[in-house]
């Protein structure tokens, strides 16, 4: 699997986008997809919500288990993505793409997010 | 005890195929291979191809093989006819659940107990012990075998390219030593899917031949490999208990909805059995004061419940989920439940679940979930 470079990392898992207009693209990794398995509900947060990094603001459950959704940055969420709420397996067939989760309009970035390069080499490790 | 966990002859091979794998009572085992959900799709309408080598198998031979066996055992093993199986369960003197097994009739006086295999120790010392006074050995065949499943309504058609052995002639529950893809095998009809099929026992040298040979004439037909993951929602659709969830010490097989299982009129031993006792008291409490009772939930929204979740209704705790899981085949959502017997009818409405803090709705239903056409 790839990690796109265009896009920056959390070691949550989570991916985010390049940033136009001051919002951002959020969802989670194909090696988090990958490694919750099949995921059959999505529980993201709603527009107007505010989150912050490193903090829960959802839910993802698979098969298996149920997994927290951390926010990768603070900030106020514009959009979410109804079509992973009715299609969860989009996560895992189109993470970065499709499955996209939620877009936030961001307050603060951390200072520690990755680079897919280093992205990469996080989970290798 | 040793924490590092114990491989399974085919380990090299889950590897090559890229599976995920998971701890399962001291074993590494492929809890998937890719998709969960396609694996369990490829059972209920293909084949699937598992390895379930963790099992703890169990020898008992000897002139009292069969006395040993209903004196340790809740069944009537006396009725088991030689190349027949039989599901039935090790019971405390207490009557709690020491685990389910199958016992398969191997010759004359010759017997093979399949335990699950987090319970395989105890149930090997409990047969061991039990045996004092008995002209019988037990012997403990946990590594002499390795155990292929080939599950689904392709598999016969799968398995008859690779054996002689007449299949046809094989019923549900029922065993026979053959060759399978040129090696020995005792091949049995049975499994914990819901589904047609088989398993192997076989040497485990001869495990990776037999695997591969069986993908090779399954694949054509849609055969998979499969992990426990899928194992678990097939079992769960099909209703079957699972020891540590449905099935625990603190229960007997009445409890569980399983009392069939107990034979009170077995003659063997004048009628005498472990847990007798207390199982007597236990099946007419069953009878009296029904306890809560092993029932079906299928949710209406999509959060999965799980086991240890309470089940509510009107404001009260009135069970608690023991399995739960997103089932492929019904689309939504279900769960097995030990609720009170006021919401235990089938069609109940206004159930609920505690899912993290908020209530989902379900509806109760009679199990199984899913039974297949025959």
């Amino acid at each position: 699997m790839s990690n796109p470079q265009q896009l920056r990392y959390s070691k949550e898992h989570e991916w985010l986008s390049a940033v136009e207009d001051g919002v951002a693209t959020v969802g989670i990794t194909e090696h988090a997809a990958n490694a919750l398995g099949d995921i059959v509900y999505v529980q993201l947060p709603e527009v107007g919500d505010t989150v912050t990094a490193g903090e829960s603001c959802g839910e993802l459950e698979s098969t298996k288990s149920v997994s927290e959704l951390y926010a990768p940055v603070n900030g106020e969420v514009v959009e979410a993505n109804q079509d992973v709420v009715d299609d969860p397996a989009l996560v895992n067939t189109a993470p970065f793409e499709g499955g996209w989760l939620f877009k936030v309009r961001i307050t603060e970035e951390p200072a520690d997010l990755l680079s897919a390069d280093e992205y990469t080499a996080f989970t290798a490790g | 005890m040793s924490t590092a966990p114990r491989l399974t002859a085919l380990d090299a091979l889950h590897r090559s195929l890229g599976a995920t794998m998971t701890d399962f009572a001291g074993w590494d085992m492929p809890l998937r291979y890719g998709s969960e959900r396609d694996e369990h799709n490829a059972v209920r309408t293909k084949a699937g191809l598992f390895d379930l080598s963790h099992m703890g198998e169990i020898t008992v031979t000897g002139p009292q093989a069969v006395e040993l066996l209903d004196y340790a055992l809740v069944g009537n093993i006396s009725t088991v006819g030689n190349g027949r199986a039989r599901y039935t369960m090790i019971c405390q003197e207490d009557g709690g659940i020491l685990d389910d097994l199958i016992v398969y009739r191997l010759g004359e006086t010759e017997y093979m107990v399949v335990a699950n295999a987090s319970n395989a120790q105890v149930v090997l010392d409990a047969l061991t012990e039990r045996a004092a006074g008995f002209d019988a050995e037990v012997r403990d065949d946990r590594d002499a075998y390795a155990l292929i499943a080939v599950q689904g309504p392709e598999s016969p058609g799968i398995l008859k390219q690779l054996t002689d052995a007449d299949l046809d002639g094989l019923k549900y529950y029922a065993g026979l030593p053959g060759t399978v893809a040129g090696v020995p095998a005792l091949i049995a009809r049975t499994g914990y899917t819901g589904e047609d099929g088989f398993e192997l026992f076989l040497k485990p040298e001869h495990a990776e031949g037999v695997w591969k040979a069986l993908t090779e004439a399954g694949a054509p037909v849609g055969l998979i490999p499969c992990g426990l993951s899928c194992r678990d929602t097939l079992r769960l659709e099909a209703g079957m208990p699972l020891y540590g969830h449905e099935l625990t010490t603190a229960l007997t097989p009445f409890d569980a909805g399983l009392g069939r299982v107990v034979k009170f009129e077995k003659t063997t031993n004048g009628g005498r059995f472990v847990g007798r006792e207390a199982l007597e008291k236990a099946a007419e409490r069953a009878e009296t004061a029904p306890p809560r009772r092993l029932v079906g939930l299928v949710a209406e929204g999509r959060r999965v419940p799980r086991a240890g979740m309470s089940v509510v209704a009107n404001g009260e705790v009135v069970g608690e989920i023991t399995s739960g899981a997103p089932s492929p085949t019904l689309g939504k959502p279900i769960a097995m439940a030990y609720v009170d017997a006021a919401v235990a009818e089938p069609g109940t409405e206004g159930v609920g679940v505690d899912v993290r803090g908020t209530h989902e709705p379900y509806t109760v239903v009679a199990l199984p979930f899913y039974k297949r056409r025959k």
